[in-house]
């Protein structure tokens, strides 16, 4: 009896070393799933640090959780001419250190943008349309761009604004240590241990409403499975990015509450479209003369032969949604109707065998393994799938720094990719991923599968040169129709974002995938 | 003394220099880390503005030049991920990393040993037995799989320890340690234990079969026959001949336990070297891959040379002169 005893008293001593209850009631302790490289806003375009961003520092345009443009320090903005737009900025806002938030903050920030040193990926792609920046009062901004760019209110908002007092080219170590950590967000910065946890007092001074938390403590674990023992031992409150084995568990938890939404993330699958293709041969493993993946029946058999349902299912648990094009339903350009082709082996094996391969061939089917939820299993599934149709497929799965690089050469004839659509709309994926590779107008950059299609690039032109939102719309939603009809890509599915959180919180889930705390609500 | 002393340390710099090259070329094959750490809209300028920020877009003869002329002057570069220089963010973590792999170390001496001298004394005995068997599950569970078990039993069941993570740290000679606090030691429990396991198995069969082949031995005999006292026959004379293959091992595993503590840095969310260098090992965070594999190597130099000054103090048959 003794070894218990003493274990229980350990326990008690153990136990009265965390925080006072009352305390614990103002504090929210987050479990975030990818570690934070820099509180400095501008220095790496890298989604855990927009995520962090978010409390401490405020765009003039933001995203509501459903990723449609909402007003930030921004009160209202317009077109006044075709190349300029003018933003109406909100008064009575202040700076963590006690300064007016006016235009001018605004134009420091564009201005500091593009000289960030060293930055690994700039977020001058969001503020390059920018031609020329006119303050016209305190409140009043206007940003000239070259050409008609309706883009720019969604493109502002990755841009956090900091204030200009922090004279020229602040840099980013200072804002790690806090010194120059400053922003209008509802939580001010306190201290950044890298690797571990960053601690945000709440604003008292916040222009909007105040968040419920006191404190917030921002920890960065990445492992699955200790994220979810820590929300489970008591240790956070609220983790993102729950891992789909554990879904159906939580969910039965009476101690714990999940919030979902369909995420802006799309998985795909992309063929090669080039007239030679380096993982494709016969039947019999003898060299083709052709890339069968150029003909559109291949490709339709191809999408046909994937039963996205089982994927998501039995290898996403649930966790997403079959996907026929680039966005969820209820964003703009989202096209009602297109959805992905019927499951139907029979009919992919007539369409192989119309386009002259009733024996079918050979391919690889390229993937990474630790990138995506459950990327490696679902390569795995999708080539027993095509083999069942006759296309006899060696199914690839290599770790992310190694694939992404091979991709990017063209190595591979099919591989599984995922394209997050931050701007929440469909030109950023027809520009990026869909539009004939053109260096001088930054278009195809990541366009792996080298597809091209005059008509789309063409709509994508007039896309983009149309003010108007509603005739824009109508544009992008022809162009994906386009695109889809000859299946560009193969889509999967949607993936869904998951939080977790103790029982009596509540959190409106974001499209977007990022976890703000001043969000998080206590159960009414 | 002094020339072994010298030679070692050129030994060191070469084995330093070699590896610096591999590493490069290696990286270099792997692949380009703007592919990974740039935004997946940014378009083909904006690429290359990214390459030549980083001095990616130089043949890698000058940037392993470069690099080199760096190092001379003490700059080993800056992260690619956090443009924070290398060495300093892997002093930030070297604290963490240090204080876990020293108390996993402690837990193996402070465990192992007496285990190990009583599974040998006493080989039949029950609890000799039972650490026996006890060992081989140290051996051969694997380290994530225990830690898993670890926090499902002592922190989501019985919840007495935290979960994840560092706790509270004090200073102490101008550095954070988290052991110096209680919160920081309900913290450190877990992943040093977890840490400490496959060493405590170790070190138990170590000095069980060693105090197994010395007590049979004339020396073993003649002490006892001359009538000293059992405890001096044990922690003198058996103690210091089974000493030396204790010491080595526990030098090396230390080295390895510093090195490659990922695993359990990883599960127990422990802001330390291990987390740091597998993280930048996805990113192809090749300044801080450099620095961290460097720094190790000099490390286990530096192990080696005081387990070979320990041996000629627990054995003064061994010279160091003698040996390359």
């Amino acid at each position: 009896m003794f070894p218990t005893c003493r274990m229980v008293i350990l326990g008690a001593a153990l136990a009265a070393l965390t925080l006072p209850p009352a305390a614990r009631a103002q504090t929210l302790r987050v479990g975030a799933s990818a570690p934070v490289t820099s509180i400095d806003p501008h220095y790496h375009t890298y989604s855990p640090n927009v995520s962090l961003d978010a409390h401490i520092y405020e765009p003039l345009v933001d995203m509501d959780a459903a990723s449609r443009p909402i007003p930030r320090l921004a009160l209202s903005w317009k077109l006044v001419d075709n190349t300029v737009w003018e933003f109406h900025l909100r008064p009575g806002v202040k700076f963590h250190n006690g300064e007016d938030f006016t235009a001018a903050d605004v134009a420091y920030t564009i201005d500091r943008i593009p000289r960030v040193k060293n930055s690994p990926g700039s977020y001058a792609i969001y503020t390059k349309a920018i031609s020329s920046v006119e303050v016209v009062d305190p409140h009043t901004i206007r940003l000239h761009t070259k050409q008609v760019y309706p883009l720019l209110p969604i493109d502002l908002t990755q841009v956090y604004i900091i204030p200009h007092t922090l004279g020229a080219d602040p840099a980013t170590e200072d804002f790690n240590s806090g010194k120059d950590a400053i922003g209008t967000g509802p939580f001010r910065f306190v201290s950044y241990k890298s690797g571990d946890r960053i601690e945000m007092d709440r604003n008292d001074n916040y222009w909007g409403p105040k968040p419920d938390w006191q404190h917030v403590s921002y920890r960065m674990i990445p492992n699955d499975a200790a994220r979810t023992a820590a929300l489970l031992s008591g240790d956070v409150d609220f983790i993102e990015a729950v891992p789909t084995t554990d879904v159906a568990r939580l969910s039965h938890d009476k101690k714990l509450h999940l919030a979902e939404t369909v995420s802006l993330r799309i998985i795909f699958l992309w063929l090669d479209h080039r007239g030679m293709t380096p993982h494709v041969t016969g039947p019999n493993g003898e060299k083709l003369d052709h890339n069968p993946l150029t003909d559109l029946r291949v490709r339709q058999a191809l999408s046909m032969a994937i039963n996205r349902n089982a994927i998501v299912d039995r290898i996403m648990q649930g966790a997403a949604i079959p996907s026929g094009q680039f966005l969820p339903k209820g964003s703009f350009s989202y096209v009602p109707g297109l959805n992905p082709p019927a499951y139907d082996p029979a009919k992919a094996r007539q369409l192989l065998a119309a386009a002259g391969y009733p024996k079918g061939f050979r391919i690889e089917l390229d993937g990474p393994n630790d990138r995506y939820v459950n990327d490696g299993k679902i390569i795995q599934a999708v080539g027993q799938m095509w083999s069942r149709i006759g296309v006899q497929t060696a199914v690839n799965a290599i770790t992310w720094p190694s694939f992404i690089g091979q991709a990017n050469k063209g190595a591979f004839s099919a591989f599984l990719l995922g394209w997050g659509t931050s701007s929440g709309e469909a030109s950023n994926p027809l520009r990026s991923l869909i539009a004939t590779r053109t260096p001088a107008k930054g278009w195809g950059a990541v366009n792996r599968g080298f597809y091209s299609n005059p008509k789309v690039d063409e709509l994508l032109t007039t896309a983009l040169a149309t003010a108007d939102d509603a005739a824009r719309e109508k544009l992008l939603q022809q162009a994906t129709t386009l695109a889809m009809d000859d299946v560009a890509f193969i889509p999967l599915h949607n993936q869904k974002n998951i939080w977790a959180m103790r029982a009596g919180l509540t959190y409106a889930a974001r499209a977007d995938e990022t976890s703000r705390a001043q969000e998080v609500h206590p159960a009414k | 003394m002094t020339a072994w002393l010298l030679r070692r340390l050129v030994q060191a710099a070469f084995v330093v220099l070699a590896m610096t090259v591999i590493l490069f070329i290696g990286l270099h094959v792997i692949g380009n880390p703007i592919d990974i750490l740039i935004s997946p809209e940014a378009d083909q300028a904006d690429r290359a503005r990214a390459i030549a920020a980083l001095g990616l877009d130089q043949p890698l003869w000058r940037q392993y030049a470069l690099f080199l002329w760096g190092m001379l002057h003490g700059d080993l570069g800056r992260s690619f991920v956090f443009h924070e220089p290398a060495l300093q963010l892997i002093g930030e973590r070297l604290p963490a990393t240090l204080e876990l792999a020293v108390s996993a170390v402690l837990l193996a001496i402070v465990i192992g040993i007496p285990l190990g001298l009583y599974a040998g004394l006493y080989p039949n005995s029950l609890l000799g037995r039972s650490a026996m068997a006890g060992s081989i599950l140290g051996f051969s569970l694997p380290t994530f799989w225990v830690g898993l078990m670890l926090i499902m039993l002592f922190a989501v069941r019985l919840g007495w320890l935290p979960s994840t993570g560092r706790g509270q740290t004090a200073l102490l000679f101008g550095i954070r340690w988290s052991f110096l606090t209680r919160d920081g030691l309900a913290h450190l429990a877990m992943p040093a234990f977890n840490l400490a396991l496959g060493n405590i198995a170790l070190v138990l069969r170590l000095v069980r079969s060693g105090v197994r082949e010395t007590l049979p031995l004339d020396y073993v005999r003649f002490a006892r026959a001359k009538g000293l006292r059992p405890a001096r026959v044990v922690g003198v004379h058996v103690m210091k001949n089974i000493m030396i293959p204790v010491v080595t091992v526990l030098g090396l595993e230390f080295g390895g336990t510093i090195a490659f503590s990922v695993v359990t840095e990883s599960i127990f969310a422990w802001p330390g070297m291990g987390k740091l260098i597998i993280d930048s090992i996805n990113v192809l965070d090749r300044p801080v891959i450099v620095a961290y594999l460097m720094i190790i190597v000099l490390m286990f130099v530096a192990i080696n040379l005081v387990v070979d000054l320990l041996y000629t103090f627990l054995d003064p048959r061994v010279r160091l002169e003698d040996r390359g």
